[in-house]
């Protein structure tokens, strides 16, 4: 039987995903990218490969998410794709109604505009990383709270605090000014929670229709307090999915059996050597900040250059 | 001391403008000098931040030419806030050290005639009228010509069989052009290279992908500066139309104004500054010629185009035609910019296959 590995390498985690030719999840994984997608991805592989019963070949393989490039090559992906298609394409696969989608990664947060499934509309954030989960989790690392159990301590208040919520700057000045004040933490977390959300509609979501069913994914949308003050600010249901944090992953991997190649991938990662190499070309005035790429010691790819010099 | 020429570069045009102050004017002309990161660099240390980046590339590349030997800096101002950016720049640059001349043929945005010719006069004092309105002319139909040609690569870019045959046809005209005598020579190779490329083999479907590309006029012509947007759409396989020129800008911009003003009467009034009035009125008719996309592109703190990006949006609701905006600074990171535009892509994409 045939089935197809998705994987979306993010600034914090990493996920992977096999389908089969149904869009069924057979298995699934997710892993910290501990800044070195590489390594991240070759532990995913042999973790998933462990899992995948016998009698499925490998027919595909899509790569999504800031590292995309680079694991594409490394895995020999047949497709290689931006994250706001692939979390389409993943939700879509799985709300087939949906109208809006949410959502608030580590470093980066997005809102999908879809009518009749397609998508009409799509925003980055562009600038600030405030209002995405690398935010949250450096803020709960300062307040001592495990990233885990931050929402259920928001869901505890009953009147969050108000924080500044336009620059992650000065949110953290007026964090720590607020609990100087002596509010109570669950208070400041909560105000924390309602901060994101603010944020994100004023920033992400600015002049766009939000209309229902809204779906909410993305490693933040594990977070209750954020999903109580969505709710609350939109007035209207969010439909927050188990699998949230995959759908990127299963949406490239849904991508990789539309466009498959008569071909069967292996999964041995062990033996593969990857290495990349960063280096500034100074032939001309450009001075590109060129990245070399090498399997198994040979150069594969140069990323980075203006004029294709490798 | 011998005078060297120089002057800032936008796209190809230096072609023309080289053609015309060789003949015309009896100096050392630098040759054009490619905009590369080193000259933005420099630009954007010179400049005030806030300043929008066409300040800053044209900065840049005066003094990569200062540096170079050059001591005669011509400068051209433009319909906004850019008309008055040459005295600054002229100032930043005395302040830096250069001893050298500057013109500024066109100051606050308005031509005069009168005016450029008493300024070149005085780089060539045995300047004559009749030769110069000759070559003048010559530089003209070059202009023209030379945005001729490109409408249609723009067109058919994306679908050549064999990559680079355009850009190479079109670097050998550019270099024929620099070299003819005479106006009917210049119409000879036009008319040669242009029956070159209608016989390039394209592979163009029949309802491919049609975007337009609007905004502000430095980032749309330069494709240094707008992170070489075409090549990446011609990548996609989509068919581009772009209206700014040089063509329009100098010839047709003032006929056409008052038409688009009245074409867009139900959003606009009066002439927004700049290009905006013309955007606006631009949106509306892609809406209505149903495109599958516009692309928006101007360099940050672009002042009239940013009081046309809120009606552009509010016509491409209305039509319901997607819209993407982008706003390209010195730092603009690339990676973020092939992201949105690959989304856009996907968008559009999908949007026709239904």
């Amino acid at each position: 039987m045939n089935c197809y590995l998705g994987v979306d390498i993010g600034s914090i985690s990493t996920k992977g995903v096999i389908i089969d030719d149904n869009n069924n999840i057979i298995c699934s994984l997710y892993l910290w990218t501990e800044g070195n997608p590489v390594n991240a991805v070759k532990k995913l592989v042999e973790q998933l490969k462990n899992k995948i019963p016998d009698g499925y070949l490998v027919r595909g393989i899509g790569t999504t998410g800031s590292a995309r490039r680079l694991i594409g090559l490394m895995l020999d992906a047949n497709v290689v794709k931006n994250e706001i298609t692939a979390h389409a394409v993943g939700t879509l696969s799985i709300h087939p109604e949906v109208r809006t989608i949410l959502e608030i990664g580590g470093q980066d947060s997005k809102i999908i505009l879809v009518d009749k499934g397609i998508v009409i509309d799509y925003a980055m954030n562009t600038l600030c990383a405030a209002g995405t989960g690398a935010f949250l989790s450096s803020q709960a690392k300062r307040l001592n709270i495990p990233i885990e159990e931050f929402g259920e301590i928001a869901l505890k208040s009953t009147n969050p605090t108000k924080i500044a919520a336009r620059c992650t700057v000065f949110a953290e000045s007026d964090l720590v000014h607020k609990s100087q004040m002596g509010y109570s933490k669950e208070d400041i977390v909560a105000g924390l929670c309602k901060s994101i959300v603010l944020n994100y509609l004023n920033n992400v979501g600015k002049g766009k229709k939000i209309k229902g069913p809204i779906v909410f994914q993305g490693g933040v949308s594990k977070n209750k307090g954020v999903i109580k003050y969505f709710k609350e600010i939109l007035n209207a249901d969010i439909i927050v999915d188990e699998n949230g944090h995959l759908m990127g992953a299963i949406g490239i991997a849904i991508l990789a059996r539309q466009k498959r190649l008569e071909k069967t991938y292996s999964l041995e990662m062990a033996e593969i050597d990857f290495k990349t190499l960063g280096i500034e070309c100074n032939k001309c005035p450009n001075n590109c900040e060129l990245l070399k790429i090498y399997k198994n010691n040979q150069l594969i790819e140069t990323i980075g250059s203006m004029c294709g010099r490798e | 001391m011998t005078k060297i020429l120089a002057f800032p570069q936008m796209g190809n045009y230096y072609v023309p403008a080289n053609y015309l102050f060789s003949h015309i004017l009896n100096l050392k002309i630098m040759p054009p000098k490619k905009i590369t990161k080193n000259t933005i660099e420099l630009g954007s240390k010179n400049s005030p931040d806030f300043v929008c980046t066409p300040f800053k590339y044209t900065l840049g590349t005066m003094i990569e030419c200062l540096d170079d030997g050059a001591n005669v800096v011509m400068q051209f101002g433009g319909g906004c806030r850019y008309g008055y950016y040459s005295e600054l720049q002229e100032q930043i640059l005395k302040d830096l050290g250069y001893d050298f001349i500057y013109v500024n043929l066109i100051s606050a945005g308005k031509a005069d005639i009168k005016k450029i010719y008493y300024k070149l006069k005085e780089l060539n004092p045995r300047l004559k009228i009749v030769k110069s309105l000759y070559y003048l002319l010559i530089a003209r139909f070059m202009v023209k010509y030379m945005d001729k040609v490109d409408d249609y690569i723009r067109h058919n870019i994306g679908f050549e069989k064999n990559y680079g045959e355009f850009e190479a046809l079109n670097g050998k005209m550019l270099k024929e052009f620099s070299k003819v005598k005479s106006l009917f020579e210049l119409r000879h190779v036009y008319k040669k290279y242009f029956k070159l490329m209608k016989n390039v083999q394209v592979n163009k479907p029949l309802n491919c992908l049609k975007v337009g590309i609007i905004g502000e006029l430095y980032t749309i012509m330069e494709p240094f500066a707008n992170y070489y947007l075409e090549r990446e759409l011609a990548n996609y396989n989509i068919e581009i139309t772009r209206f700014t020129n040089v063509e329009y800008l100098l010839f047709q911009k003032g006929s056409k104004l008052k038409k688009y003003i009245k074409e867009a009467r139900e959003y606009i009034k009066y002439n927004m500054g700049a290009d905006a009035s013309d955007n606006v009125a631009r949106t509306l008719e892609m809406c209505k010629q149903n495109y599958d996309g516009i692309i928006h592109i101007k360099s940050s703190f672009c002042t009239p185009e940013i009081g046309a990006m809120p009606i552009i949006s509010k016509i491409c609701e209305k039509y319901d035609v997607p819209i993407i905006f982008f706003s390209f600074d010195s730092s603009t990171s690339e990676v973020g910019i092939k992201t949105r535009l690959e989304a856009f892509y996907d968008m559009i994409e999908m949007r026709k296959k239904k």
